[in-house]
């Protein structure tokens, strides 16, 4: 099973460090971590993505709880949110594979951000499965390097 | 007026009377402002034992105990004493000194990130940056030790804070912490669930563990058990929640406790844990008691509740008030039967012992001894073979029985037995260990004799590793490894070298009259037992 945990906790020195010690200690898993300020600059937003039986979720969000630098804990299924990963990949072309890069970017709703002579960088931002395929697609290439956010989530606006 | 002063005027605002501790260059401000209050600071021999006097005084006060140390090897040296603190959920503020905020990070001398080393096993802690929040700091520090689920929170104080200016002091009346709430009232809800199930039961039985001590609760659980005819088995760590001859109590449950305690809960068609976190030693297989039976789980702390046991009817809040609002409600329930059932197991079940004569039988010297202490008596058990014949045998009367149960730290009885003779001068207070954690903490009898703390110590002396011999012994055939204690200290020397009156006791016979010897004024003393070298707890 997976869970999203949206974590707001105070922008503090340290609290990173708390958080995810606490998951290394419990043994719980992190699949994904993405950290930033919120509208109130004193304030934080984690989005942890989690796996593990219902007991262990059940343990996460309440050993969270526990911590005191954490203000609220919001969880959530992938079903009942918008999730979003945003991923640069840098590649290496040539006259041969240049079209059928662009036509992939293109598919995929990839943007190319940067060029030069024989390397372009494409941007992407897509649920995580999307962002995962484009990199499937772009290995029989040549990729030069990659980076990628963790999942950003909210539950949907009705939930 | 200083940081340092500051921290002072702290402590006082919080009633604090005792510090336990080692000072060094880096938390010399504080032991300097300290020559002003009329804080009493004990000046322990090794940093770790600093955490458990403080934890001895606090679990006998109920207040928060107080330790502060250097930076560096004196911080790390506590760590171990407050990681047994957390597991047993004892209320603590260590202080430590830290070096120049502008040399944080730059591994100079007696440098060590504490913070970050204790982050998991404290419930908060703080590196100070500015000397204007000492006030705020402390205020909270002492709220969220003694509140919730207790633990121990670490204040982190480098030196040029203690020494900066601190231009007015206001000590704060209220926290205000915006992440920290923890429930006190028990939903009204789920105390009727409970009811509910309390009047369907046959067979209900009451398990308590160190929780129902930490909220002050004995009394409240004592008269809901006899109100309601209701059994009671505890944890290690509830030992003491009854009197061991109480007709409602059947003993300590676990691989180490009373076989028809484990029966009883067993047997229950309705288990009501309070106060205690179901760890494998009270139940080696926890999924498996909530076959056949309810179970209701009563605890501070939400977190506790699912985590090694599941599924439950919860109640989340502090225990005294729990019982006392379910002491409110009716219930009609008579268990006649089952009361007769349990007496019935306890009478039969008692494992027999073949104690050689020509030793001290530890299980019945600690019968022995504990009839003759006061009723009031505070009795410390260490950790090894020892504290689980103290937890077998010692009667407990109307005082209490304290031992490291969470995290079993070595050397633990002590300096906790300190602690608790300081926070309670008027009590008999006994510290009973084998020869293993006795040498692990006998550095102590300095600490003992500097500062005239009256406490009674027993080693029972085996020259082993009793508890890993014994595991050697079940496990691996008898293949001895590392357990032997040869070269140890010849303890009557030894207390004559700290000017301490020693009994040696080598047999039963004479036992009494060592014991009344031994408790007979409110002096320390060492008495050595002598008990046989394979003897085993099982």
């Amino acid at each position: 099973m997976k869970k999203i945990y949206s974590v707001l906790v105070e922008n503090r020195s340290g609290v990173l460090c708390k958080v995810a010690g606490l998951f290394s200690r419990r043994c719980f898993n992190i699949d994904s971590l993405a950290v930033g300020e919120t509208d109130d600059a004193a304030v934080s937003c984690m989005t942890i993505v989690s796996s593990g039986d219902e007991r262990t979720l059940e343990q996460i969000e309440k050993q969270l709880n526990k911590k005191l630098d954490i203000i609220k804990i919001k969880t959530f299924e992938e079903s009942q949110s918008i999730s979003r990963e945003l991923m640069l990949v840098k590649v290496k072309f040539n006259k041969g594979n240049r079209r059928d890069i662009m036509e992939t970017c293109e598919i995929m709703k990839a943007q190319i951000v940067d060029m030069s002579k024989n390397q372009m960088m494409i941007q992407i931002c897509d649920v995580p499965e999307r962002t995962a395929l484009l990199i499937t697609l772009l290995q029989s290439i040549s990729i030069v390097e990659v980076a990628r956010t963790g999942t950003l989530a909210l539950p949907k606006c009705d939930a | 007026m200083n940081g340092a002063d500051a921290i002072i005027k702290c402590l006082e605002a919080e009633d604090v009377d005792i510090v336990f501790g080692y000072p060094g260059v880096a938390i010399c401000p504080f032991y300097n402002s300290i020559l002003e209050s009329s804080i009493r600071s004990i000046l322990i021999r090794t940093e770790q034992n600093a955490a458990h006097a403080a934890s001895g005084l606090a679990r006998v006060t109920g207040k928060v105990g107080v330790c502060a140390v250097t930076s560096g090897p004196g911080a790390t040296n506590l760590l171990t004493g407050i990681a047994t603190a957390f597991a047993d959920s004892i209320p603590l503020v260590c202080i430590t000194g830290q070096v120049n905020s502008a040399l944080i990070g730059s591994d100079v001398f007696q440098e060590a990130d504490v913070t970050g080393a204790a982050e998991s096993f404290v419930k908060y802690s703080y590196l100070v940056k500015d000397a204007s929040e000492i006030p705020r700091i402390f205020k909270e520090a002492f709220h969220i030790a003694s509140t919730g689920r207790k633990g121990p929170v670490l204040i982190d104080v480098p030196i040029d804070i203690q020494n900066a200016p601190v231009a007015d002091f206001t000590y704060p009346q209220e926290v205000n912490l915006r992440t920290y709430k923890p429930t006190v009232k028990g939903h009204a809800v789920q105390i009727k669930k409970v009811i509910q199930e309390l009047e369907k039961a046959k067979r209900p039985i009451l398990c308590v563990g160190g929780g129902v001590l930490l909220s002050d609760a004995q009394k409240e659980l004592r008269e809901f058990s006899e109100r309601y005819q209701i059994p009671v088995v505890s944890t290690m760590m509830g030992i003491s929640v009854m009197p061991t001859k109480h007709p409602m109590y059947f003993g300590m449950v676990g691989n180490n406790g009373k076989p028809y305690a484990n029966r009883a809960m067993n047997e229950s068609d309705l288990l009501i844990m309070t106060g205690a976190r179901v760890a494998d030693r009270a139940v080696s297989q926890p999924d498996l008691i909530t076959e056949n039976k309810v179970l209701i789980h009563i605890d501070v702390d939400p977190a506790e509740i699912g985590k090694n046991v599941g599924p439950t009817i919860p109640l989340v809040g502090d225990i005294k008030h729990i019982f006392r609002d379910m002491a409110k409600q009716t219930l009609t329930c008579e268990h006649d039967d089952w009361i007769e059932t349990l007496q019935g197991y306890r009478e039969t079940m008692e494992p027999a012992r073949h104690p050689d004569p020509n030793y001290v039988d530890p299980a019945a010297f600690i019968r022995l001894l504990s009839e003759k202490m006061k009723d009031s008596a505070i009795y410390v058990a260490d950790v090894g073979q020892n504290q689980i014949w103290s937890c077998a045998h010692h009667v407990v009367k109307k005082g209490r029985f304290l031992t490291s149960g969470g995290m079993g730290t070595m050397g633990y009885s002590i300096p906790a037995a300190m602690g608790a003779k300081l926070g309670a001068p008027n009590k008999q207070v006994v510290a009973v260990c084998g020869d293993g954690s006795f040498q692990m903490s006998m550095m102590e009898l300095a600490t003992m004799r500097q500062h005239n703390i009256p406490v009674k110590i027993v080693v029972l002396k085996n020259n082993y590793l009793g508890m890993v011999r014994e595991y050697q012994h079940y496990t691996y055939a008898d293949n001895y490894s590392v357990v032997d204690l040869t070269g140890s200290p010849d303890l009557e020397k030894l207390a004559g070298a700290y000017g301490l009156p020693f009994i040696r006791l080598t047999d039963m016979n004479g036992a009494e009259t060592a014991i009344n010897r031994f408790l007979k004024e409110d002096t320390s003393m060492l008495m050595e037992c002598i008990i046989d070298p394979m003897d085993l707890v099982k």
